[in-house]
């Protein structure tokens, strides 16, 4: 699986998704990492050209939803599609809204990261 | 001598290592205190290399300041919390700015969409400002400012605010955060290229000595370094290297390291072991007070001084059974009074979460209080100086700072080091070893790995992110952007981005703009067209 990790909006906080870097790829996977603060259209320029599975948003100052819209209209506006899952500090309340967004799957800080992996490994068999 | 003893398999122990690395054994007695430092002397506290604390007294004197991280939504409501905390004891005010003041975006620029006072409050003006301390004397309350990649801007809107309500900056106190080397290993606001977010630090550090020379224009942040995986020892080896590349890089601009060192301060992190957080603070002011003396030859005292806040611990902090943050920061209130603190924080005991209530933020503040008022902390000076234990870990813990120290010289020095992404890389592998460790069951944390909930129901209330204070933040900006002298801040800004070309000491030019009402991103906007943007090294 190649697996596009993406960290958009202001939010600095990178110990999660280099955390999940590093375990995605100890089990084999390819990973690629934006870096901090991109904008949801360079990410999605990145995907286009990277062409991963799947995608990764990490997420913990609170955007997540207007952020999860953002990437939605942009992938809408540019007619591709890349399967995409959130982690980061999301309250469980939050995760049906996500959903509407088209996000795949939310992962609330505090997950297992072995919980993600497993996800992010058997992502083709279950979609 | 070391003998051999033949244990039965029964009497067998488990070996414990901290996360340091260092090996605790079962027992330490007064042999080893003097095996690791031959000819050791006793230790005063107020006395070189202030082991025991910078005073003499300490909070026999007076108590450790209390200074809880506060900031939301606009400064109209921040204000309102000021004024809690204040009315609750609080001494001394920690602001929290929202994501895109650190990142130097106006609260109207697209990329700030959704993050206008969500993790902190919003500044655009030195209006916010104004607005933001009214009512509070700045002579009484001392101001910390948590501000990094803009804050030779905001560190401007406060000398603006001060001069503006008639305090003399020459006696102004408060401290700016202002550690950008920190920002590039850990919490991520960084804007400008390493050299040129080094140039501005020194900037502030030059002003201040010769204008504000009360104010800590730094506080070098071992703190963030830590909670993106740093062990104790990397905290304080890191820290030091930052506090020494921006005390060299002051120094190329003929400034006597006495006349600025004494104001450089730090900010520590506390969570784990409790005697590993203490050494780690003792042995961190032996090694700085050596460091300053034997290699910076101060021949001031205070320049010796390791001065800190120490508390927070939000990484310890757990989102699983919450109140139990409660009696985690309890501890870490204990470790950083016992550590000689001079400023203490805590994380509110929902901060995991969201931003705090009013009343788990008083929570907070009373756990302090009770600490100060029950628990008779304040009564003697260093209370574990002279256990055997405590003071053999000290030993052992500075000579691993020291040697941690020696690995990044070998990296060709901090800067370097955090500019290829070397250390970041260091840090975030050790982030990821020790989440293996948590989900091995190698390290322990209630609630999580151990003593599990199935079912565990919301307790916490979550702070709503206030749209409507974010809009009319927008509408503010806009206001005051049509009211001010337009042609001169077009002017001031030319000035400013003419000082950054001929590479002189911007805060002059700063000062001056903010208080015409230039706006953070405007002035940030300026000197990125001159500086251009960091460039992160992508390293997992």
């Amino acid at each position: 699986m190649k697996v596009l990790l993406a960290k958009p909006g202001l939010d600095g906080h990178d110990v999660g998704v280099k955390v999940l870097a590093h375990a995605l790829k100890e089990a084999g996977h390819n990973v690629v990492y934006t870096g901090l603060r991109k904008s949801v259209e360079e990410i999605v320029r990145q995907a286009t050209a990277e062409k991963p599975d799947v995608i990764g948003l990490s997420i913990l100052s609170g955007t997540h939803q207007i952020l999860c819209e953002k990437l939605q209209e942009e992938m809408q506006r540019l007619n591709i599609s890349i399967p995409w899952i959130v982690g980061g500090n999301i309250p469980a309340d939050d995760v049906e809204a996500l959903r509407k967004t088209g996000t795949m799957e939310a992962f609330p800080t505090g997950t297992q990261i072995d919980t993600v992996v497993n996800y992010i490994s058997n992502f083709k068999s279950q979609n | 001598m070391e003998t051999k003893t033949t244990v039965s398999k029964k009497e067998e122990i488990k070996k414990v290592y901290l996360e340091s690395g260092l090996e605790v054994k079962p027992l330490y007695t007064f042999q080893d205190e003097y095996k690791i430092l031959p000819g050791f002397k006793e230790e005063l506290p107020g006395q070189y290399p202030f082991t025991r604390g910078i005073h003499p007294l300490m909070y026999r004197k007076r108590p450790f300041t209390i200074r809880q991280y506060a900031g939301f939504a606009s400064p109209e409501e921040t204000n309102e919390r000021f004024n809690f905390l204040i009315k609750n004891g609080q001494n001394g005010l920690n602001v929290a700015f929202d994501l895109s003041t650190q990142c130097g975006l106006d609260s109207d620029d697209p990329r700030a969409l959704g993050e206008v006072g969500r993790v902190g409050m919003a500044i655009d003006t030195l209006e916010d400002f104004e607005i933001a301390f009214n009512g509070i004397d700045l002579d009484k309350i001392t101001v910390s400012l948590t501000i990094n990649g803009s804050a030779i801007v905001l560190m401007a809107m406060y000398f603006a605010l001060a001069e503006k309500r008639g305090y003399d900056l020459s006696s102004l106190r408060g401290t700016a955060q202002n550690d950008i080397l920190k920002e590039f290993i850990g919490r991520g606001t960084w804007i400008f290229p390493v050299d040129k977010s080094v140039k501005l630090v020194v900037d502030t550090i030059e002003y201040c000595a010769k204008n504000v020379p009360k104010y800590s224009p730094v506080s070098v942040c071992g703190y963030h370094i830590r909670e993106s995986g740093a062990n104790p020892v990397q905290e304080m080896a890191y820290a030091f290297c930052i506090a020494k590349a921006y005390s060299d890089e002051t120094m190329k601009r003929n400034i006597d390291i006495d006349e600025f060192a004494s104001r450089l301060s730090f900010n520590f992190d506390i969570y784990g072991n409790l005697f590993e957080q203490i050494a780690k603070f003792r042995a961190g002011r032996r090694l700085w007070a050596k460091i300053m003396r034997e290699e910076y030859q101060t021949k001031k005292e205070e320049s010796c001084w390791m001065r800190m806040i120490a508390g927070g611990g939000g990484a310890g902090l757990t989102k699983e059974q919450p109140e139990n943050n409660i009696v985690r920061s309890a501890y870490y209130a204990l470790i950083s009074a016992l550590s000689g603190t001079q400023t203490m924080a805590l994380c509110s005991y929902d901060e995991a979460f969201t931003i705090p209530t009013e009343k788990s933020a008083e929570i907070a503040l009373r756990t302090m209080q009770i600490m100060i008022n029950e628990m008779g902390v304040c009564d003697t000076v260093d209370p574990l100086g002279g256990s055997y234990y405590v003071e053999t870990l000290t030993n052992e813990m500075e000579a691993a700072i020291k040697s941690e120290m020696a690995k990044v010289d070998a990296l060709g020095g901090i800067i370097e080091g955090v500019a290829t992404g070397r250390v970041q890389e260091a840090v975030s592998r050790q982030a990821y070893e020790r989440e293996k460790a948590m989900q091995d069951g190698n390290i322990l944390k209630v609630g999580v790995n151990c003593y599990k909930k199935e079912e565990e129901k919301r307790t916490v209330e979550f702070h709503p992110y206030n749209i409507e204070a974010a809009n009319n933040q927008v509408k503010k900006l806009k206001k005051k952007r049509a009211e001010r002298n337009n042609e001169l801040v077009k002017q001031l800004l030319a000035i400013v981005k003419d000082d950054a070309e001929k590479n002189v000491n911007l805060m002059p030019s700063i000062i001056a703009a903010v208080k015409e009402y230039a706006t953070v991103g405007e002035i940030i906007g300026v000197l990125k067209e001159v500086y251009g943007e960091y460039d992160e090294p992508i390293f997992f």
